[in-house]
């Protein structure tokens, strides 16, 4: 049995997840910003086998909540063995060149408020000397493109972070694992044709997390295809990956 | 929104494509704004009763969590697409089975509901909606309403059966059955004409829970309608629990044409006939095997080819059943075209609650067809006028083919239904048999 914290945790990939850890009798602390369905989802996986799943209702744009909020876990969990990063949103490119606040507050949503969280969370881990951080991150990051550069950016802001905070951890029997998924079929890109091969769901993305935290991996591309993708996406020499229209 | 396969129905005759999109919580939904649509479970209908030509589905396949389940007294609250692979997962280890299953558990139970399915217990146990204690409907008015059978009855009454055409099932409510063991001790009995089928069902049913004939549909003449009887009861709880291993096997692609045709089927038909040697077998099997033997092979609908296929299930009342069915056997035989998989039930007398549901006193005959075009459609009509003349029904959850004057015959009470029908919803098969 584990205790784990899911930030973001009414998302589609964190909730596949959280079904796998429901079944094995996880306990669960919650966090999400809509209260009605994440008691919801804390019903489901309580249904589903999970030891407890406790709700926690947070924005995460209120740096003011962090600390309350690792408090009620501590208390909830007793002991917490992981922390999950799962929240996001996919921003509109085109309005946040237009838009300096719109830009500042994506990147807000989807890098300052996950390098916070994981601060004062291995800071914790790092006085016990165990525990396993695991933050979904995205193969935006890998590389800026004229479609989605801020939430490209941000991601990369994660992915950069999450780099130092695993060699820092190592030495303190921490593991951080950067999980990179491609294109997956969520609410959040129900905008788009998902039609292709390249589409996966979030069941399967969620299957290759849950294997990632159990065996301590350091950076997963979901599905791993993508880790080849994005190798020969960034070999593209700048001066010709300025011109594509990617 | 999303073009793809992906809410194509499980015989994939007649579409290919379907626009789609889905429903990703009950709270605050949104309808699609089109001028018609139709909610989907799982797509798991063979024929083009969960399809919309020309306007979307609105998917229910990921509205999936369970809202409340109490141990105790088998009573189970959860979202419209819960799959009853998930219903088993949770409550089978805690003492309860579904009372009513259909042949896949990958069919979601708002879908069981809009077609009122029925498993091999219908006998004593009626059908699905029998077991149904209430669902949340919501209109394409925005209304929300509460049916069960004490309230809004005359709207459960329309939806249990009624092909999603009457609103959105948002979440359901079922009555588990409590059992000691999942496992099923199964006898099966190879029986040579079809009199015998007739005779075994009516011996199996105080004294079995569970019957159904696999029958070898290419044999003719004295050995027609012969094939294997198979009934069980649950297992005693000192009895231990058969292992099963959960693998499964898969159809990684679909081959350029049809694997079914008249080689393998005469050679399929002839070897799974002749593969129990003796009169009499009995075992004790797990419960996923035996009433879901195809879900073991994932994509087995891949095996008939791009051009899909069809499946022929109707049922004939009791009296004239016997006639109707070697009527109906001979046509297939004399059209030279076969199944793999041709199923014969006897129903029990339960009436039905839905006002279009199939289930009803008689003979069920099943069988699947590769389409091969008009010599396809053509056989279909042939059988059609068999099972009108017999005064049976046509199951519209396989069918892709019957004709408008037909179905109301089938169903007496679609003038009944009518004023429950959703003004904004409809579906293929609707358009087909309303015009």
């Amino acid at each position: 049995m584990k205790n784990w914290i899911v930030i973001g945790a009414t998302s589609a990939i964190a909730e596949a997840v959280q079904r796998i850890w429901a079944a094995r009798g996880y306990q669960l602390f919650l966090v999400a910003r809509n209260e009605q369905r994440l008691q919801a989802v804390a019903d489901d996986l309580s249904i589903r086998g999970a030891k407890a799943a406790h709700c926690y209702v947070m924005d995460v744009s209120d740096q003011e909540q962090y600390e309350p909020c690792l408090q009620a876990a501590k208390a909830a969990l007793g002991e917490i063995d992981g922390l999950l990063i799962a929240h996001g949103t996919l921003p509109d490119q085109q309005a946040c060149e237009a838009s300096v606040e719109l830009t500042r507050q994506e990147i807000d949503t989807n890098a300052l408020s996950v390098i916070s969280f994981c601060t004062l969370v291995a800071n914790e881990f790092a006085e016990k000397k165990r525990g396993d951080i695991a933050v979904i991150s995205s193969v935006a990051g890998d590389r800026g493109r004229p479609s989605n550069y801020v939430y490209g950016a941000a991601k990369g802001m994660v992915t950069t972070y999450l780099q130092g905070l695993r060699s820092r951890m190592c030495k303190l029997n921490v593991n951080v694992v950067t999980i990179k998924p491609g294109f997956v079929a969520t609410p959040m890109t129900e905008e788009f044709d998902r039609s292709g091969p390249l589409w996966a769901t979030p069941e399967q993305v969620a299957s290759g997390i849950v294997k990632a935290i159990d065996k301590g991996k350091n950076v997963v591309y979901l599905p791993w295809f993508w880790w080849g993708i994005m190798t020969i996406i960034k070999f593209i020499p700048e001066f010709i990956f300025k011109k594509l229209s990617l | 929104m999303s073009g793809s396969g992906q809410y194509v129905s499980w015989g994939r005759f007649p579409f290919q494509q379907q626009k789609g999109t889905d429903l990703s919580q009950r709270f605050q939904v949104e309808l699609p704004t089109a001028e018609a649509f139709l909610p989907q479970g799982n797509a798991r209908s063979y024929g083009d009763s969960c399809m919309l030509k020309d306007g979307p589905v609105l998917s229910t396949r990921h509205l999936d969590k369970f809202i409340a389940f109490d141990a105790e007294s088998g009573r189970i609250r959860c979202e419209a697409g819960v799959q009853l692979i998930d219903i088993l997962r949770v409550a089978e280890p805690q003492g309860w089975f579904l009372a009513v299953t259909p042949g896949t558990q990958f069919a979601t139970v708002a879908g069981c509901i809009a077609n009122d399915v029925h498993g091999k217990n219908h006998h004593l146990t009626g059908s699905f909606g029998h077991h149904v204690t209430g669902f949340e409907l919501l209109r394409s008015s925005g209304e929300r309403l509460f049916c069960s059978p004490q309230e809004n009855a005359d709207w459960f009454y329309a939806t249990v059966g009624g092909l999603g055409l009457t609103g959105v099932i948002l979440w359901a409510e079922i009555q588990l059955k409590a059992t000691a063991n999942s496992a099923i001790n199964v006898e099966t009995i190879k029986y040579e004409r079809l009199a015998d089928f007739f005779s075994l069902s009516e011996d199996s049913v105080e004294s079995h829970e569970y019957s159904v004939a696999w029958i070898d549909c290419l044999a003719s003449g004295d050995k027609l309608g012969r094939g294997h009887f198979i009934r069980g009861n649950h297992a005693t709880a000192a009895q231990p629990r058969p292992y099963f291993s959960g693998n499964k096997m898969a159809f990684p692609v679909q081959p350029p044409i049809s694997l079914v045709n008249s080689l393998s089927l005469r050679a399929f038909n002839s070897l799974y006939y002749h593969r129990q040697r003796q009169q009499r077998a009995f075992a004790t099997v797990h419960y996923d095997p035996f009433f879901y033997p195809l879900d073991g092979i994932n994509h087995w609908n891949r095996m008939y080819g791009p051009k899909g296929f069809l499946q022929y299930q109707c049922v004939v009342p009791p009296g004239d059943s016997e006639h109707a069915v070697r009527e109906i056997l001979h046509r297939i035989a004399a059209a030279g075209v076969g199944s793999f998989l041709a199923v014969l039930k006897v129903f029990g007398d339960i009436e039905s609650l839905g006002m279009l549901s199939f289930p009803r006193p008689g003979t069920t005959l099943a069988l699947d067809f590769p389409y091969q075009g008009d010599k396809t459609m053509d056989l279909f009509d042939q059988l059609d006028d068999i099972v009108v003349g017999a005064k049976g029904a046509i199951y519209p959850a396989k069918d892709a083919h019957i004709q408008a004057e037909h179905f109301t015959t089938f169903f007496p009470k679609v003038d009944q239904f009518l004023p429950f029908k959703d003004p904004k919803i409809s579906s293929s098969f609707w358009q087909r048999v309303m015009g």
